[in-house]
This record gives structure tokens, sequence and C-alpha cells, in this order.
């Protein structure tokens, strides 16, 4: 007679099993939400939805990547500037307009990497936002989008938006109107995709590679990891998100200029505190610090620049007595996670025969 | 002849900037530590200033005097109590920490003041001016110059000769083995930066008296700083100057070109050095 020993590894736990469930049927409700919601409330969602876009993101970049970059507005304006100039000098249709803008996004990405690549922890940071700045004043210059007081999306594009007339059609409600539910859809599939890709990422080899870059770069190369390759894909793959949802924002605004586009404080800033306020590091974090951003927003905004202040006070104060923010604090207590990433073993003892 | 003009302009200028920098210089040195929230501290000593002038009819160049002091404290009572708490192998603690500072001090000044811009009164230096061999040179960009040259050779010189500087040196080098040697790490990276935020009030002093402020341009000076000190080379205070002098430099001449390329000359430049010497002209610190 003789004991083999089998195990089966997953990371699945029962929390995530049903958190799955329930996010499933949050994600339904969402998408048929716009037949029952309000207009306003559809706007709400549609910002919640792209700056949790931008947030994991970020996350995966910093949090993830161990790249600390305050120049994602650099992509998000490129983005927003490619859909412009492409349905205005070209005429492409916006939506299409917003894979585009991903692609920009991509290919300012390659020399950004090549120049901030050269700047170690710290200096990289700065690095990246230089690279925004110089961004910025370019397009600044570019007369056929308006220079640098911008310009608008013009009525003969907004009112060729493809599908904008089916949901008119189908849910009786004015052009304005078909344009917002048109967005709010692709910013909910923006941010499933987002988090979905970014989940997948992680629990693949190259999230193992990634985590291990991160947590020690010597250590992870001296098991073969090519750390800088893994640098790449994660920059690279974040430009590329943050170039569309940068396009989508601005469809949905219809107006553009270089100082909003690029603006470090609305692209870059909000989504650090965001991050690290619901817990840099983790798939929930950022979701339950964009709920938090937008309370405070909303509750605050009358209050101008002390908005800033207080959330730049909780910025500090999290990382200084919660670094892992609230989710982090929530884990601690709890020990749920809903998109676990941890590997588990489960041993099965099997007796055969002999 | 227009041409030495801009080049001398050009030099001046960077003065300016090797004042912003230098700062950012010193505390990156010793502690490795980059303090994002440089170029708002720099907008908060011009405040300071600011209000020292107004309400004691001092003239600034006085009011800088009292304002040293008090921003010393300052930068001690912030590093002790909230910047040496997240120092450590983990980068990600203090940049946040200190993007957050920058956001709130940003907000707290405009809040304060309002986001009108402001200007440091100057009598009658603002318009003075030196005739050297045929060209007329601004008495204040060369007090700002041969401020930038004395701070970085007073810095060098406490460096090299105190025992302070011993103790910065052997707390950069290994903050560990300086501990057991009597020295505390905390107090010293307390007193870096306290030295830090006085070459700031010099730079603020400058920054106050040559231009309008205003609350929002604290970024930007951060990024003149650190191409700075970039350009020069981690951890060499000489280096620094000469990075200003570069930023300054191009600066002047792509304005001279072309008004609006002024910024983007300055950005350029650095890009350039970036691709050539990525570790800058005159690297010293190893990392």
């Amino acid at each position: 007679m003789s004991t083999t020993a089998s195990y089966s590894v997953s990371t699945a736990t029962r929390a995530s099993t049903i958190a799955g469930a329930l996010g499933l049927v949050l994600v339904v409700g969402l998408f048929v939400a716009p037949a029952f919601i309000s207009r306003s409330l559809i706007q709400d969602l549609f910002f919640i939805f792209t700056m949790l876009t931008l947030a994991q993101f970020w996350n995966m970049l910093a949090g993830y990547g161990g790249l600390v970059s305050i120049g994602q507005q650099a992509f998000v304006g490129i983005g927003a500037y490619t859909l412009f100039a492409s349905s205005i000098l070209l005429g492409v249709d916006p939506v299409f307009a917003i894979v585009l803008g991903g692609l920009a996004g991509l290919a300012l990405a390659v020399p950004t990497a090549f120049f901030a690549f050269r700047l170690n922890g710290a200096y990289f940071a700065i690095g990246t936002w230089v690279i925004a700045e110089v961004v910025r004043l370019l397009v600044a210059q570019w007369k056929a989008v308006g220079g640098g007081t911008g310009t608008s999306l013009p009525r003969s594009v907004r009112s060729e938006i493809v599908f904008t007339e089916t949901i008119e059609s189908l849910s009786g409600v004015r052009a304005a109107a078909a344009r917002d539910i048109l967005a709010y859809w692709l910013a909910l599939i923006l941010v499933i995709s987002a988090i979905a890709g970014i989940y997948w990422l992680l629990r693949t080899k190259r999230g193992l590679a990634l985590a291990a870059v991160r947590d020690n770069m010597e250590a992870a190369k001296s098991v073969g990891v090519d750390a800088l390759r893994m640098k790449w894909v994660v920059f690279l793959s974040a430009a590329f998100g943050t170039g569309m949802t940068g396009a989508l924002i601005y469809m949905q605004k219809a107006r553009i200029s270089p100082d909003a586009a690029f603006s470090v404080t609305d692209w870059t800033a909000y989504v650090i505190f965001i991050v690290v306020i619901g817990g840099i590091g983790t798939i929930e974090g950022p979701i339950i610090g964009v709920l938090i951003f937008f309370l405070l927003q909303s509750a605050l905004s009358d209050y101008g620049s002390w908005y800033l202040l207080i959330l730049g006070l909780i910025g500090i104060a999290v990382m200084l007595f919660a670094p892992r923010g609230v989710w982090g604090l929530i884990t601690d207590k709890t020990g749920i996670q809903l998109f676990p990433i941890r590997r588990t073993l489960h041993f099965k003892n099997n007796k055969e025969e002999g | 002849m227009i041409w030495v003009n801009t080049i001398v302009q050009g030099i001046l200028l960077g003065g300016l900037y090797a004042l912003f920098a230098a700062g950012l210089s010193l505390v990156f040195g010793i502690m490795r530590l980059v303090n994002l929230a440089h170029g708002d501290l720099i907008v908060l000593g011009a405040y300071l200033i600011l209000v020292i002038v107004t309400l004691l009819g001092l003239h600034p160049l006085l009011a800088v005097l009292i304002a040293a002091p008090a921003m010393f404290v300052l930068g001690w009572v912030l590093q002790k109590y909230m910047l040496n708490r997240v120092l450590g192998d983990d980068i990600l603690p203090p940049l946040l920490v200190t993007f957050g500072l920058s956001i709130a001090l940003q907000n707290a000044l405009l809040e304060g003041f309002s986001a009108d811009s402001q200007r440091l009164p100057t009598g009658a230096l603002a318009s003075a001016s030196l005739d050297i061999g045929g060209l007329s040179v601004g008495v204040l960009p060369l007090l700002t110059f041969a401020s930038a040259v004395l701070v970085v050779l007073v810095l060098n010189r406490i460096f090299y000769t105190t025992s302070l500087g011993r103790a910065f040196r052997a707390t950069s080098d290994d903050a560990v083995t300086a501990s057991l040697m009597g020295i505390k790490p905390a107090n010293i990276f307390a007193v870096a930066t306290g030295i830090a935020m006085i070459i700031v009030t010099i730079a603020a002093l400058y920054l106050g008296m040559r231009s309008n402020f205003d609350p929002n341009i604290g970024p930007a000076r951060l990024i003149y700083a650190f191409e700075a000190v970039i350009i020069g080379g981690l951890g060499s205070l000489w280096g620094t100057l000469l990075g200003g002098i570069i930023i300054g430099l191009a600066q002047t001449i792509g304005a001279a070109i072309n008004p609006e390329w002024q910024i983007l000359s300055g950005h350029i430049a650095f890009l350039v050095v970036l691709i050539f010497r990525p570790r800058g002209l005159f690297p010293r610190a190893t990392d």
C-alpha cells in the first residue's frame, strides 16, 4: 500500500466566489441601469467609471510595477487630442477614434519609456512629468486643433456618432442624453475590461514576475525574470488604456484645451489620491477609493480649494498611518479578498492499493 | 552683440534655477528623498517674505533674515515629524506624502492669498543695471547669480570642513553605521531639511523680486530644479549650478528665437542631456 499526496493550486477563496457572483449581477444591473436612472446619475457614474479606469491603470504601474508616474496626464491628453484631431480633421467616428486614442497613447509611451526608464525611482516620477509638460507645450502649438485655447467637437461630428440614433429611437430620449448613455456604456465596458485585464495579467506567470520585480528587482533578475521587459509591458499597457480613457472622457465633454487635457491635478493627482486612500497594490483599493473620492467631491465641491487641501491632507494621513489604505484596513480585520492573486495549495491524500 | 547679451542673461537666469535646485540636491544627496513639494515650499517662502514686508515695512533683503530661520524651523519639523516616518527602501511613501503636501500647500496658499499674482517690492533695485564692457546687466540678476555661487560655496564648505558636514556624509554613506558612532540620523536629516529650507527662502526672495508669483507656480519651479539636479549629476552641487545654467541658457536662447519656445527649450535641453549622459554631467552618487 502506498500513499501519494496530490495537490491542486488555486487562487479562489469563498469570498471571491461570492463576490464574483454578486459582481456579475452588478454588471448586468449597471448595463440596464440607463433605462431607469436620471441623466445626472448617468453622468456621475460615467465620471466614476472613467476615474476608476485611470486609477486601475495607475495602480498597475505604481502598486504592481513599482513605476510611480506623475505623467499619466500625457496619455489622457494625447488620447483626447487624437480623438478630436481624427474626428475633426479626418472624419473618423469618435467611437472608433477612442481606439486610435489608445494607440496614440501607446505610440507616445515608447519614447517616454525610452527617456524615463533612464531615471530611477523618484526621479522617474518627475521625469514622466517633464515629458507630459513637453507634450502639452507641443500640442498647444498645434493650430489645427485650436492651439493654446483648444477647440470643441463640431455639431456635425457630435450628431453623427454611431449608435446614438438607435439609442434615441429605442429610449425616446434627446440626442444629448443619448450621447451620455452611449458614453456611459463605453465607460462601463472600458472599466470592466480594465479590471478583468489587470486581474488576468496578475494571475498569469507575468503577474508573479511583476510582483517579484516590485519587491526585489535584483532577486527577481537572479531567478531569470526579465525586469526591464516587465516594466515595458506594464508601462505600454497602462498607456494604451489611459489613452483610450482620455479619448472617451473628452468625447463626452466635447470641449478640449491643452491645460485641461494635460492637467496634472485632474488626471494624476486625483487618481493618486483614489489609489492611495483606497489601498495601493490591490484591485479592490481603487474601487473603494473612487467611491470615497466621489462622496468627498460631492460633499466638498462647493468649498473650492478647501476640497483639494483636505484631499491632500487625507492622502498624507493615509500614507503615514494606514499605508495600505482603507482596503488594507478591511483585509487586516477580516481577511477578505475579492480579487485574490495569492496561490494556495490544497492537499488531497489519495490512498491507493498496491 | 544681441547674442552675447542673450547668453549672459541665460547664464544669470541659470543662477536662479540653481538656487531652486540646491535645496533639492542637498536633501537628495543626504537622504535620497525627492521632495515633490519643493516648488510649493519656494512659493510659500515668497509669501512669507511678502507678509513680513507688508507687516513690518522692511525691504525684502532684510525680511529674508526673519523668514529664513522660520523656514528652517518649518523644514526641521516637517522632516522630524513627517518625512522621517516614511523614509526607507520603498520610494512610494515619501513620494506620495510629499505629493499630498504639494497639493495641500498650493490650495492652502490659494485659500489664504487668492490666485492674484503678487510681487515683492524692490524699490530702485529692480531697474538698476551695470554697464559691463558695453553690455547692460541688471543688478538683480547679478545678485541672484552671486547668491547661487555663494550658496554652493558655503554648502560645500559645510559638507567638507565641519563636523556637521562629516555627519551628513557619514549618514549619507551608511545611516546604520553612522548611528553606531553616536550620530542620530533622524536629527541629521531634520537639520539637512532645515538648511534646504534656508536655501529655499533665498530662492524665494529672488523669485519674488524678479517676477510675479501666485500659488500655482510651484510645480513648474520643482521641474526646473529637478532638471538642473539631473543635468548636473546627482550629489554634485557644482554640477547643480551648471545644470541651472544650462536650463537658463536653453530657455533664454529658445525665447530669443520664438517667445513661445522658452519653457519647451529648457525641457528639450534636459532630454538631450538625458540621452547622452543619463547620469548627468558630474555624477557622484551611485544611485
